[in-house]
């Protein structure tokens, strides 16, 4: 067990984030489907945590709070996977090797327990990395 | 007495259903229910009678807090910010009808844009490629009555165009494939053990990064060369085998996604994919496709392709030519550069779907967003102007993804007053051309 270990991070759609995006950008079920990281259960035990725990992940850009579940699309122990939307683009490299497509899959990320952080809501976090909310 | 609208089109993915049944309320203003439709595309239709949809323009105050204002306010707003930058990203045009794409380019034209939709963070690479290398492809009738083996290569249908598999490349019976998925051999390569996977005869597991080398890998084989004993974690005996396999069929696809475009290599994943495919017409048919993402991402290409013979990322900015170079004209490098003065967004929602240092540089910069809901975009805009939903409450010309024109139909009435992207535009438009007219704002 350690208090932060490594992954590399993929972004893809799922159906539950499609289904999400077109109830609404603020709507609970986008909220549920998009703020989650999926991870193998070997490295969960690594990481010491259950399932359904907060975790702080943390790539060369920017951290994000989301939820550690378990996924039936399984995932090889290292990989780890964030659902696309403003949770995830959070802490996507924007360096686009001048292709025009960031690195949206395969970064390495830091992920540790927060497990008394709370997540963000979707345009909360938008807005509050752009400077727009008043504090 | 509520009535049944038949054979309509889903403005959701590329697959562009065309046999949805929609039951609207006899004042055509509901949406009571979808038949047909993937969970996706049902949750689509059905948003449009959430309350609490925002009917009107709003602009952001001081304060943070919207204000309603006209319609008339919004456009004069908007045409001025126009007309005041001298480089204008104009970003989506995914999810709008082609009859509104043209319009927002000759807008483009004018003011001198930069126009730019969603393939950028998306299939762009693809299109890369198929500029370097071309590509054999087909149409999706083509794969359903013909192709009797199936790859998906790092793209998730089950999850991504949940009605692809049974309308086109697994499940269905076709003139050719009477036997339907029995007569059909499924691969699927991902670096996942995704629920496509799932619906596959076999499934290659392939390390995350390493689809250039297995691609190569394939190639190798078909030429009957050495290969080392694994590529990107596949024994090499796999690889023969499969080579094997997929040279004695009679008619093979490939489908990609975003497992190529994404990941490290981008185009030259997808440039190799696309040289395997030319290799396999040696021996037997093979075509390959991109999955394209959204529903009319395939007709804002078309129809930069015809107006300025570029697919994506257009400069119009030099007002008598069109500029077209990936990492230079591309939206998120434009707004990693900060390179732009102002930012018109239509149709898409590049604050949850663009990575967050490039919206950081966007919310600096007045702008303004066009779509029918809130989303996280239109809350760092300084405008937000509502428009109909393109496919459900007024039609237009899209394309499916294998480039075939499908014309979408009006469901339901927009809200009263409400306009559509391309009365909208067109009414920008002329309060552009009255400007200039003027000499500039």
């Amino acid at each position: 067990m350690t208090s932060k270990i490594t992954l590399n991070m993929i972004t893809c759609r799922t159906i539950q984030q499609g289904v999400g995006m077109e109830a609404g950008k603020t709507s609970q079920k986008y909220f549920d489907a998009c703020t989650i990281i999926h991870m193998h259960p070997e490295d969960m035990k690594k990481l010491g945590i259950w399932k359904n725990t907060n975790v702080r992940v943390t790539s060369s850009v920017g951290s994000v709070i989301v939820k550690a579940v378990e996924t039936r699309e399984d995932l090889v122990p290292g990989l780890a996977h964030i659902p696309m939307g403003p949770w995830a683009n959070h802490i996507v490299p924007a360096y686009t090797y001048s292709t025009g497509e960031p690195c949206f899959k395969g970064f390495p990320v830091e992920v540790e327990v927060a497990m008394n952080e709370r997540i963000m809501g979707a345009v909360e976090i938008v807005q509050d990395a752009c400077g727009l909310i008043r504090k | 007495m509520p009535k049944e609208v038949t054979d309509v089109i889903c403005p959701f993915c590329g697959t562009l259903c065309d046999d949805l049944i929609v039951t609207v309320s006899d004042d055509n203003k509901t949406i009571l229910g979808v038949k047909n439709a993937c969970a996706i595309g049902a949750e689509k239709f059905n948003h449009q009678r959430l309350p609490g949809r925002v009917k009107r323009p709003r602009m952001r105050q001081a304060d943070g807090t919207y204000k309603e204002i006209t319609y008339d306010e919004a456009i004069d707003w908007t045409a001025n910010m126009l007309v005041k930058s001298r480089k204008t990203l104009m970003y989506g045009w995914a999810s709008t009808s082609c009859q509104a794409m043209s319009v927002g380019h000759d807008i483009a034209e004018k003011v001198g844009g930069i126009v730019d939709n969603c393939a950028t963070v998306c299939h762009g690479s693809s299109l890369i490629a198929i500029e370097d290398v071309g590509v054999p492809s087909c149409t999706l009738g083509e794969v359903k009555n013909r192709a009797d083996r199936v790859i998906f290569w790092g793209c998730n249908p089950a999850h991504a165009h949940p009605r692809h598999m049974s309308r086109y490349s697994i499940f269905p019976r076709g003139f050719f494939t009477v036997k339907g998925h029995k007569g059909r051999k499924i691969y699927t390569v991902d670096c996942r053990y995704t629920d496509t996977a799932k619906c596959s005869d076999e499934f290659i597991q392939v390390q995350q990064g390493y689809d250039y080398e297995l691609l190569n890998a394939f190639r190798t084989a078909a030429r009957g060369e050495v290969l080392p004993d694994t590529v990107g974690g596949v024994p090499k005996e796999k690889i023969y085998e499969i080579v094997e396999d997929l040279k004695t069929c009679r008619f093979g696809i490939i489908f990609f996604g975003m497992g190529l475009t994404h990941t490290m290599g981008r185009n030259h994943n997808i440039d190799i994919a696309i040289n395997l495919t030319r290799d396999m017409n040696d021996y037997t048919k093979f075509a390959i496709m991109a999955m394209r993402g959204h529903w009319n991402v395939t007709g804002s290409g078309q129809v930069l392709g015809w107006q300025y013979g570029f697919p994506y990322a257009v400069d119009l900015s030099r007002r008598d030519q069109a500029r077209h170079q990936t990492g230079e004209t591309t939206s998120v490098d434009l707004l990693n550069r900060s390179e732009v003065e102002a930012c018109f967004y239509i149709a898409t929602d590049p604050g949850a779907h663009f990575p967050i240092d490039a919206m950081k540089s966007s919310a600096k910069k007045p702008t303004v967003t066009v779509d029918p809901h809130i989303n996280c975009t239109t809350e760092i805009s300084d405008i937000h102007i509502p428009v109909a939903m393109v496919g459900v409450e007024v039609g237009g010309c899209a394309y499916r993804m294998d480039n075939v024109p499908i014309e979408t139909r009006k469901v339901v009435d927009p809200p009263e007053g409400m306009l559509t992207d391309e009365e909208l535009l067109t009414k920008i438009n002329h309060r552009v051309d009255e400007l200039l007219a003027k000499g500039g704002a």
